[in-house]
């Protein structure tokens, strides 16, 4: 019987570690990110979770262990493997990386519908038009103003810079979202908008995600399942709501216990 | 009838990590049958456990010993052993749950937060609205607030927005977290139809719910959770 691709994972990291000298980045974290699924990586800073990310995203080499993904003909490779234009072709077609600091993920100096459409060019579109109505199709959906199509980014406010990044990295139809406390150093006001538009997309697209952050409630908002982190390893697996309500591990408890309420 | 959802020497105990170690028996030794069409209903003080069986079956809490075998023709899943991914494929197709409170998303308006089950069953969306718009009618909700997000509606109105999402797609199992404390004895009428009308399809209900009319208009058992509750309760 075939088996249907929602029933194989995405992506698979097997007991990855990674050492900076004899400091411990993260050590053997082991897991499967299914089709659609949306995983938080939770932890204070120093936990180890955006080491983490940077393993899975093939921006660093793992000390050991190893990242397998399903490419798109349905072949699992091993990250190590690929070529280096390989990788730089999965992150222009398959992959999102989204930073906390939109400067990072964005182009300042070129504008706004540069910023999308470069992606799309990066993946052989050619037609000007059809380039430029889908970047300004997609800002619609960043809920950022036609009339801003032309501006830089450097004209824009952090809340708009990072729903910028945003479009930027799902223009191109990826199917495995990364990011990195998408939210961070936003205002309240305009985390719960970002986050609002995350979930949309997210499950409009069904897109699979691993997001890190150390806000149980954009974990709780935006993921299915969380990973708690804790100097490097992992303290606590499960469901969201499982995590948040019935935590099991010591540090969980802690993390949980210390939300403030609204 | 067939059994549809059936729990085996279930327990839970808290572990209280930060006070000391604390342990806090909830429940032990659960043990009980639902069948095809028929409503239980807990029954029991506060503080006797049954939220926590309820969130053992949806799997929010875990259990420590024990089984919760979710039966669907052929196919019998463990929400005790369950895989997380098994466990969201289950509340998506088979296990509904109306929480006491409803968990607003901001910006997100009511009838697509009632439709949301069904769009994320693949129903199409303009479908899932037709569905969420005859619920909230039902429910008493006026059109002009179907637009806007329930974070602002009154207790018993969001408690009624979260009674229609948790009505809206037609599930085998239904859990009820008191879905009637808030709201008044028209509205409290409506739940009991709805809770009928699910039973006559063949839902299996597990309900709590302190009303006495409500409970005698809906239950088919009374499940006195007294008995499974951890004699040493508060002990460490």
């Amino acid at each position: 019987m075939m088996q249907r691709d929602t029933d194989r994972p995405l992506l698979v990291a097997e007991g990855l570690s990674k050492w900076y000298g004899r400091q411990l980045g993260c050590r053997d974290v082991s897991f499967a990110l299914y089709p659609g699924e949306v995983i938080a990586v939770v932890g204070e800073s120093g936990s180890g979770k955006s080491t983490l990310l940077q393993l899975l995203s093939s921006q660093f080499e793992p000390s050991s262990g190893r990242v397998l993904y399903r490419m798109r003909d349905g072949v699992t490779r091993d990250l190590a493997a690929l070529g280096e234009a390989e990788r730089r072709f999965l992150f222009r077609t398959d992959w999102g990386y989204v930073h906390q600091d939109p400067t990072c993920g964005l182009r300042m100096t070129v504008s706004a519908g540069a910023n999308v459409g470069e992606r799309l060019m990066a993946v052989g579109w050619r037609h000007y038009g059809d380039i430029r109505r889908s970047a300004g199709d997609w800002l619609r959906r960043v809920e950022i103003d036609d009339s801003r199509i032309d501006d830089a980014p450097t004209t824009y406010s952090g809340g708009m810079r990072q729903r910028l990044q945003i479009a930027r990295n799902l223009v191109n139809g990826p199917c495995l979202l990364f990011m990195d406390e998408p939210t961070g150093g936003l205002d309240v006001s305009v985390q719960a908008r970002i986050l609002d538009l995350l979930r949309g997309l997210v499950a409009d697209l069904a897109l699979a995600a691993v997001i890190v952050t150390h806000d149980l409630a954009v974990a709780r908002l935006l993921s299915h399942r969380i990973i708690v982190m804790k100097s490097g390893e992992v303290v606590e697996t499960g469901l969201t709501d499982q995590v948040l309500e019935d935590p099991s591990a010591a540090y969980t408890q802690l993390l949980v216990s210390s939300i403030l309420p609204p | 009838m067939s059994s549809v959802l059936e729990l085996t020497a279930v327990s839970k105990t808290f572990n209280m990590h930060l006070q000391g170690g604390v342990r806090l028996p909830v429940v032990s030794g659960v043990g009980f049958v639902v069948r095809v069409g028929e409503c239980a209903v807990l029954a029991g003080p506060s503080g006797a456990g049954k939220s926590s069986i309820l969130k053992m079956i949806f799997g929010t809490y875990r259990c420590d010993a024990g089984s919760i075998v979710v039966r669907r023709g052929e196919n019998a899943i463990d929400v005790a052993t369950a895989e997380p991914r098994q466990i969201l494929a289950l509340r998506r197709d088979a296990l509904g749950y109306v929480s006491q409170f409803l968990r607003a998303v901001p910006r997100v308006a009511a009838i697509d937060v009632v439709a949301e089950p069904l769009v994320l069953a693949a129903v199409p969306r303009k479908a899932a609205r037709h569905r969420a718009a005859e619920l909230l009618s039902r429910l008493n909700i006026p059109e002009r607030l179907w637009p806007l997000p329930p974070a602002t509606f009154s207790g018993g109105e969001q408690q009624r927005v979260n009674i229609a999402r948790g009505f809206v797609s037609n599930l085998p199992i239904l859990l009820l977290d008191e879905p009637t404390a808030s709201l008044d004895a028209g509205n409290r009428a409506v739940v009991v139809d709805l809770v009928g009308e699910k039973k006559r399809r063949g839902a299996a209900v597990v309900a709590i719910v302190h009303d006495e009319d409500v409970r005698t208009a809906i239950a088919d058992t009374v499940i006195d959770v007294t008995r499974f509750t951890s004699e040493a309760q508060g002990m460490s």
